[in-house]
Parts: structure tokens; sequence; C-alpha cells
């Protein structure tokens, strides 16, 4: 097994607000994510995915837990440590618009970074280098001297892709990289991720709401909801063959491009929205929202643990699906 | 089946510093009641301002300059404006992508909702009771504690259902909601696409959703009109057009969607290029810089829309001579 | 997976050729309707006050000459003399140099300590937003006049002071209109990346930060400079200000005030001055705006 880049071990994320109490962001979370990887994050609005990319680039410090970045102990990182984290761990954003100073023109901005980390002898190296960038994420020199609001939106995602390798990374930490795009172009971002991956031996941490997405570039898949991991194990196990209540939801969500297929697929039916993240359920969170929630469900919290029936490198936290696989004549769980 | 709402060669433009620019170029269609047709686009094809050309709502310095808009017998673009507003929202109702940003944010949830029905003639009392019933033909759990509320209170599902009992309190013919789900959870999208069909089936609606989402459009839609450009390139039944598209835009466009049969780590199949600017439209097939199927004549003459299998398609490439890709 | 020559993913509207255009600032503004009338009148006033402080406009602004007290408007003085036989243009266009002097210098201290307090409030929060704010809002609590004169009167009167009191004023104004914009600059995501970019913190204040908040600093500067001449002229008028013999737009009108109805001209002029100034540094103030946006740069 190589050495892994991303360690997270019982991650905790609460904010105190005034009026709504705490919120409990993230809720003891952990994975680990290894060299040339790619660890898929699924889940919806407030079920902690952006939170825990935060954690992982230092944008915040953890409540409680540990976060280890290629060899860095991120939260207590300092100075020369917190420089070296900088150029190890990048983000990119999701929405291509907000993420672009709109008064820097492309070329500064990523000449910016390459002075600010002492990279390139001199400015004339540095321009090179700043043309380089742009022909890797498929860009014409001359992007370098637009403004943001002169590019597409795809193409203002390629800058945010630049933006993000200037300092050479190890990790990059895709926060919903293709959700604001336009549907014919996601397909290019995706491409690209996928040609720089390979490229540059990167590490992807691919966090998006879309199980589709997820299950194109991603090795293995984690899907949280409301602060917790619900299921974890290989891209397939969890998009192909999802157990968790939850999981099957999103899958059912993906969309498939034939009307007679989608209009006759068995969907799990979820009830409602996802709770305050400031007084999550008793019991299993997803309990209020879950067809096959039982009186267990309510009254216990689920444990993450492996199937009997299921590859070593799988979990899953639901009680039911945990009593299916253990009982001797196990009724197909799909 | 007749059709409710039915556009003839709508055109609609924008003055800008550059002169008036055409956004809407010739669209054509009918929808009749309890069928649901799909506007499919990418941003900047116009899909939305087709939308708002028809409920007449379009922003200033924006209007139609021809074509024809008939909901129910009746012509709507040469109405009078004070005769056009009564006519929308007691005619056609409309849902927009931001909830939250379509509704005011200081007023009780039932006042939003009954304004509209007394602004169109119907009396307060009235108007309070068929706001509660509303509301709960939307799905909202106890109406009357709901309409108490603001819209900060409510989540962006609710939030949604709300603005949809807004626009269907007055019992209009037409929907047209315009990206409904876009801003939702996924698991929440799927409860507001059964919601709209079954008010469709349950008013006998004339729905026009228009969205960038085929899974949707796979889910909801009876027949689906795809534009690029302000254009009508494709216009097909909904499983002809899925089963085989006749637009090489369409193709692509469903090509570019990952589904669980693709090869794990393959590379999606791409349209590649840039979106088109309005403002700088190429000679020919606007579509044809990025169109994989281009051949000379594409470069120079503009394809009309012509009867395809069950539908319309404009381009000059039938399917059978397309290079596969 | 085919790796796709670059050139051919997304050439786009990158591959038009290059419209970006670095236009000067002033060039943009002049292409604003309002900004080129109030670049041609603020440039007339600061000719006409750079002539008068020069003193090269025939007559000396101080010297008396009772012989031709009261004259209208003539070949020999054009805008006219006063009571004591000055010639009220020499006159008005010193005061127009005092006051666009007094005006600039106060203006500059407010708007430099302004907006430093402002962006850092905005940006840090905290206990430093809390100090900042409550600072405002007592200056805030007195009437502008009120302050400036409270603080002519512990300083003592002369132009240096003049602008000091004008300043003070001013500076709550400005850090509140640098504090509101960076607010939301702050939580950006575009300084979320510079963060995790590992750009300096005082690089970002400096490159990202006040770029995006100075389009309203901008604007406030000049709606300030034209308060501060109002200010100034309304400080001499009470005697505070610029003190006589020195002449002042303010103290012009002041003296004018008894003699109008048999002499217009000592009236007409300074207070004519003082109202073209005000408009010009507006329209300049309106036509900086609309140049201080890039998206109005041609896409």
């Amino acid at each position: 097994m190589t050495e892994p880049v991303i360690e997270v071990h019982d991650l905790v994320k609460h904010y105190r607000t005034r009026g709504r109490g705490t919120v409990h962001a993230i809720d003891g979370v952990s994975f680990r994510l290894e060299r040339g990887k790619v660890l898929g994050l699924v889940g919806e609005s407030g079920c902690g995915k952006s939170t825990t990319a935060r954690l992982l680039v230092r944008l915040e410090r953890p409540t409680s837990g540990s976060v280890r970045v290629a060899g860095i102990d991120v939260p207590r990182a300092r100075g020369s440590e917190l420089k070296m984290l900088r150029r190890r761990v990048q983000l990119v954003f999701q929405d291509p618009y907000s993420s672009l100073d709109p008064r820097q023109r492309v070329g500064s901005a990523l000449t910016e970074i390459l002075r600010v980390h002492h990279i390139g002898a001199d400015e004339r190296s540095r321009r090179a280098a700043v043309t380089d960038l742009l022909e890797q994420v498929g860009l014409l020199p001359a992007t370098a001297d637009r403004y943001p609001h002169q590019l597409s939106g795809g193409q203002r995602q390629r800058v945010g892709i630049a933006r993000a390798l200037a300092v050479r990374p190890e990790v990059l930490v895709l926060d919903e990289p293709v959700s604001a795009l336009d549907v014919s172009v996601r397909a290019e971002i995706m491409n690209l991720l996928m040609r720089l991956r390979d490229e540059l031996q990167l590490s992807y941490l691919f966090i998006s709401h879309d199980l589709g997405m997820v299950r194109h570039l991603a090795d293995e898949i984690a899907v949280m909801y409301l602060g917790q991991i619900v299921e974890y194990g290989s891209w397939d196990e969890i998009s192909d063959r999802p157990r968790h209540p939850y999981a099957r939801a999103l899958q059912a969500a993906v969309p498939i491009p034939d009307p007679a297929t989608e209009r006759t697929r068995a969907r799990l039916e979820v009830a409602g929205e996802v709770p305050d993240a400031a007084h999550p359920p008793a019991g299993c969170r997803f309990h209020p929202r879950c067809p096959l929630a039982e009186d267990v469900c309510r009254a216990r919290d689920p444990v993450l643990a492996g199937l009997p029936s299921a590859p070593t490198d799988y979990l899953v936290a639901c009680h039911v699906v945990q009593r299916q696989a253990a009982e001797p004549i196990g009724e197909s769980r799909r | 089946m007749t059709a409710v709402l039915s556009v003839q060669n709508l055109r609609s433009s924008v003055r800008t510093r550059a002169g008036d620019l055409e956004i809407v170029h010739g669209v054509s269609f009918d929808v009749a009641a309890g069928e649901t047709l799909a506007v499919v686009g990418e941003s900047g094809s116009g899909k939305s301002f087709t939308a708002l050309s028809i409920a007449g709502l379009l922003p200033a310095g924006a209007r139609v300059t021809s074509g024809e808009v008939v909901l129910d017998g009746q012509e709507m673009t040469t109405l009078p404006e004070r005769l056009r507003r009564a006519t929308r929202g007691a005619r056609i109702g409309m849902v927009y992508q931001d909830p939250m940003s379509s509704l005011n944010p200081l007023m009780r949830i039932r006042s939003q909702v009954a304004e509209g029905l007394v602004a169109h003639g119907w009396e307060k009392d009235k108007a309070a009771a068929r706001t509660l019933d509303v509301l709960g033909e939307v799905g909202l759990p106890s109406p009357a504690a709901i309409g108490r509320l603001y819209p900060h209170q409510l989540s962006g599902g609710m939030q949604q259902r709300v603005l949809i009992a807004s626009a269907i309190a007055a019992r209009p013919q037409v929907l047209i909601a315009d990206e409904p789900t876009t801003a939702l959870d996924v698991t929440i999208q799927q409860q507001i696409v059964d919601l709209v069909a079954r008010l469709r089936d349950d008013y006998g609606l004339a729905v026009v959703w228009i969205t960038h989402d085929l899974g949707v459009v796979a889910r909801i839609a009876d027949r689906v009109l795809v534009m690029y450009a302000g254009r009508v390139v494709e216009h097909a039944p909904t499983q002809r057009l899925f089963a085989h598209p006749e637009h090489p835009y369409t193709a692509g466009l469903l090509g570019s969607i990952p589904t669980p049969q693709d090869p794990h780590g393959s590379a999606l199949p791409q349209i590649g290029g840039a979106p088109v600017s309005m403002s700088a439209l190429p000679l020919g097939c606007p579509f044809h810089p990025r169109c994989p199927q281009a051949e000379q004549r594409c470069a120079i003459d503009e394809p009309p829309l012509t009867d395809r299998d069950g539908g319309q398609a404009a381009c000059w490439v039938p399917p059978a001579q397309w290079r596969p890709a | 997976m085919t790796a796709l020559p670059p050139q051919a993913v997304d050439a786009g509207p990158a591959a038009a050729p290059a419209t970006a255009r670095r236009d000067r600032l002033l060039t943009r503004v002049w292409r604003d309707p309002n900004g080129r009338i109030g670049v041609v009148v603020m440039t007339v006033m600061i000719v006409v006050g750079v002539l008068g402080a020069a003193q090269v406009l025939g007559h000396d602004p101080i010297d008396q000459h009772p012989e031709v007290r009261l004259r209208g408007p003539s070949g020999a003085n054009w805008f006219g003399t006063d009571q004591f036989g000055r010639d009220i243009l020499a006159r008005t266009a010193e005061g127009i140099a005092t006051s666009l002097r007094v005006a600039a210098v106060s203006v500059a201290i407010a708007c430099v300590i302004g907006s430093v307090l402002g962006i850092t409030a905005g940006f840090f929060g905290g206990w430093l937003d809390q100090v900042v704010g409550r600072l405002i809002d007592i200056l805030f609590a007195f009437p502008a006049i009120l302050l400036a004169l409270a603080v002519v009167s512990a300083l003592g009167s002369g132009w240096q002071n003049t602008a000091i009191a004008i300043a003070v004023v001013y500076t709550p104004i400005f850090a509140r209109v640098a504090r509101g914009p960076t607010l939301s600059v702050a939580t950006a995501e575009y300084i979320k990346a510079s963060r995790v970019l590992g750009i300096p913190i005082r690089r970002v204040l400096w490159r990202h930060v006040l770029p995006n908040v100075s389009p309203p600093i901008v604007v406030q500067t000049t709606l300030a400079l034209s308060w501060a001449i109002l200010t100034e002229s309304a400080l001499s008028f009470l005697g505070l200000g610029t003190q006589p013999p020195q002449p002042s737009l303010g103290l012009m009108v002041s003296d004018a005030r008894d003699i109008v109805s048999i002499a217009w001209w000592t009236l007409a002029f300074p207070a004519a001055a003082i109202v073209l100034a005000v408009i010009g540094l507006n329209l300049l103030g309106d036509g900086l705006r609309s140049a201080l946006d890039p998206r109005r740069e041609s896409p």
C-alpha cells in the first residue's frame, strides 16, 4: 500500500452561532487518500463536504481531530511549514465567476503566485511559466491579457485550475468544480482533470453532489450526510451497488438519458429535506427521511462498519443494512 | 389535442450600445393542456428570454419584435400592457430558478400568495381560502401554520413549493417553469419534478419547462425543444429525441452526460469550442464551428427547420451520413 | 485517454485578436459625457488657481487701490473691484487656489487614514472592527460643521489647521465607505483563493482588497473634495478659516454680503467659483464611477 497524501482522523468542526446554537458541520469524519488516487466526497448541501475542503487547505481549523496532508499536520502548521502546505495542496472552487479577482488580469494573477513562492528566476521566466500553465489547461497564451469577465465559464474554470497548479501541488481539492458550468462544458473540464491527474501524478479529493460525475473520476467514494460519512468504498461498490438508503437516493437522482428507463426505474423515495445541522436528529441522522427506518434507527446512532458480504475496504453506517447482511438468509438488498 | 399556448415565429431583441441584438430568433411551438414541453439549452441559448417573451415579462430595453403568442385563441403580443398584465398570472403562471429572491422577505407566505389573487380581482376572503387550499395542494404540511411564516423560515424546497402555489393559485392554463430545480438539492429536485407532474395532471396545465438538465427532461417532458443561439435546432417527442437525435448538438449534449454504463475513467465525449455569443454569430449554421459533422455548406447557408421522423431539426447533414465521433 | 492539443480544446473568444485595451483612466473618464464636463471644469479651475497663486493676472490680490473702489467689471478689472479697490479676478483666482489646496490636503489625509481604518476593520473584524466602529459613531454624533469649528478653535486658524479640521470631519466618512465593500470582498472566494495560495496578507489587502473597494472610495474622494471646498468657505465665512487679507472664496462671499445690493459682482464671481468647483467635482466623480468598472471594457 502506498503512503497516503491525505489522512483525516475523527475530524470535528462545530460552529457556535448566535441564536441557532452549535452547528455540527462535521462530526467525526475519517478517511485517507492514497497518492495518485481520486477520492470522491458526495453529498448534498449541509452535509459538510465543503467544510471538509476548507479544513484540508487551512482556510479554517477543526474543533478536534487530525488532518495530515502530504506529511504536514495541517491545523498546527506555521511559518515555513504552512508555506510548504500552500505549495502541496490547492483548492479549485465551484464558481469560476466569484473565485477570480475581477480586477486582475489572468496573467498578473498567475505571475503573482509564482513571485510569492519564488518560482522562476526572473520576470521573463515567470511569464514563460504562465504561458506553459495556460497551455497545460488548454488556454491560449493570449488569455493572460484578459480580465475574468472577458472569458466564458469554461475558460474561467480553466484559469482557476491553472492558478491551483501554479505552485505545482501534489493534491488538489476540487470543490464542485463542474457544477456551475454548462452541460457541454462539464465534460471538457472533467476530461482536463483526468488528463492533468495522469500527466502530473496528482491526487484529488473530488467533492460533488452528482454521483454520476464522481463515479467517472473517483477510485473510492465517501457518501456524507449531515456531517458524517454514511457509506465508504470503491467507486463501483458505491455508485453501482449502493446499500445505504441515502446513497441509493443519490444514485436514483443520477439522470439516465433514456425516458423509458427514467420513468419506470424503481426509486427510493426520500421524504422531506435535510434537517438543521444545529439540531441533528437523535439516533441515525437520516432516519426522519429514511423509507427503511425502524425503531432502532431512532434510538441508536449506527456505527460505520464493514459487512461480511462486502469487500474489506467497504464501510456502511445503517442498522437495517447491517442487520440484513448478518441474517443467514439475507433478503436481496436491491 | 388543441394547443392552449401557441408561439409562432417569435423574435425578441435587446437594445445594446452597439444597436439591437436579437436574442430569440424565430421560435415556434404549441403546447396542449396536460402536456409538458421541455425547452433545453445552455446559457446564452435564449431559452429564458423565450419564456420571458411569452409571459410578457421582458426587462427594460428588451422587446418582442415580431411573431405571435396565442393563449387560448387570444393573441397576446398586441394586447395593451394593462390587459396583458391581467392575463399574466391569471392565465400564465411562472416559477423561477431562485425561490429566495422571488419571494418578498418581509411578507408572510399567505399574504404573498393571496396578493396575486386579489390583484386578479378575487375577493379577499375567497383569496384567503384559496391560498390555504393551494398551499396544501403543493404538499406543504399544515398550510395554515406555514402561511404565517416568512420566506427565510422555510427551506429551499419549501420556498419553491410556495412559488409553485403562487403560480397556480389563480388556476392558470399555462405554467412556465424556468429552471425550477437547478438551485435545489438532488433529492429535493425529484420531489419538485413529481409535484409539477401531479399538478399538471390535476389542473390540465400546459407546462413549459425550461432547463439545461436532460435528466429532468427524460423524466417529465412529452416533447423537447432544443435551442442554440436563439434558434430551435431540434424539436421532437422525448422518446425519439433521446433514442436518435437528429441534430449534432442534441447528440453532443446527450453524449456528454456520464452514464452508469460508461467505462470508468474514460474520456467523456465533449462538444468542444466555446458557446456562441449572440453578438458575434458565425455565418451559416450557428453551430458549425463546434460541429463534428460540419460540411462546407454549413458555413455558408443556415439550415431551415425541416420535418424529420416525427419531429423537426435544422441541420444539412442527415444522421445517416454522420461520421462516428 | 487521449490528450487533446490544448489549442483545439477551448479556443473560444481568446482566439479573436486581443481586444483587451489598456486604456488610461483619464481616457475612460473622458469617454463619459459627465466625466468630460467634470474634467474640463476642473482643469479650468486648476489653471485659474495656479495662475492666481503665481500672481500673473496683472493685479495683486491684496494691494488696495482706494481710487478704484467698487468698480463694475471693465477692461481694466474684468471681474470688477471690491470695497478696497482690490481686483476681484485676482482675488477669486487666489481664493480658488486656497480652497483647492485646503480641500486637497484635507481630503488626502481623510482618505488615507479613513480607508486604512475602514479596510483593516472590515477585513479583520473582531475587536478592531468594534473599536473603529465606535470611533466612527462618536465622530458622526457631532454635526460636521460644529466638529470642524471645535477643531479650528482648539488649533487656531490658518489654512493648515483648517485642512486638519476638515480631515477630522471626513475621516470617519471614508472609514465607513471603505468598510462596507470590504466586508463583502473579505468573504469573496477570490480572497479565500489568495489565502490558500499563501499570498501574504499585506499583499492581499493591497493588491486584491483595495482595488476592489476603491471605486466607492474614489467617488467619495471627489464628493468629499466638493464638500471640503464648501466647508472651507463656511469656516472662512465665519472668520475661522483663511485670515484676511489673504483671499478665500468663503471670505469673499462673507465680505460681499453687506454690499451685494450695490455691487453684485463682489458676490457673484466668488460664489460662481464655489458652485462651479462643486459641480465640476461631482461630474468628475460620476465619470470616475463608470470608468473604474472593468466590466465596461469591451468584452
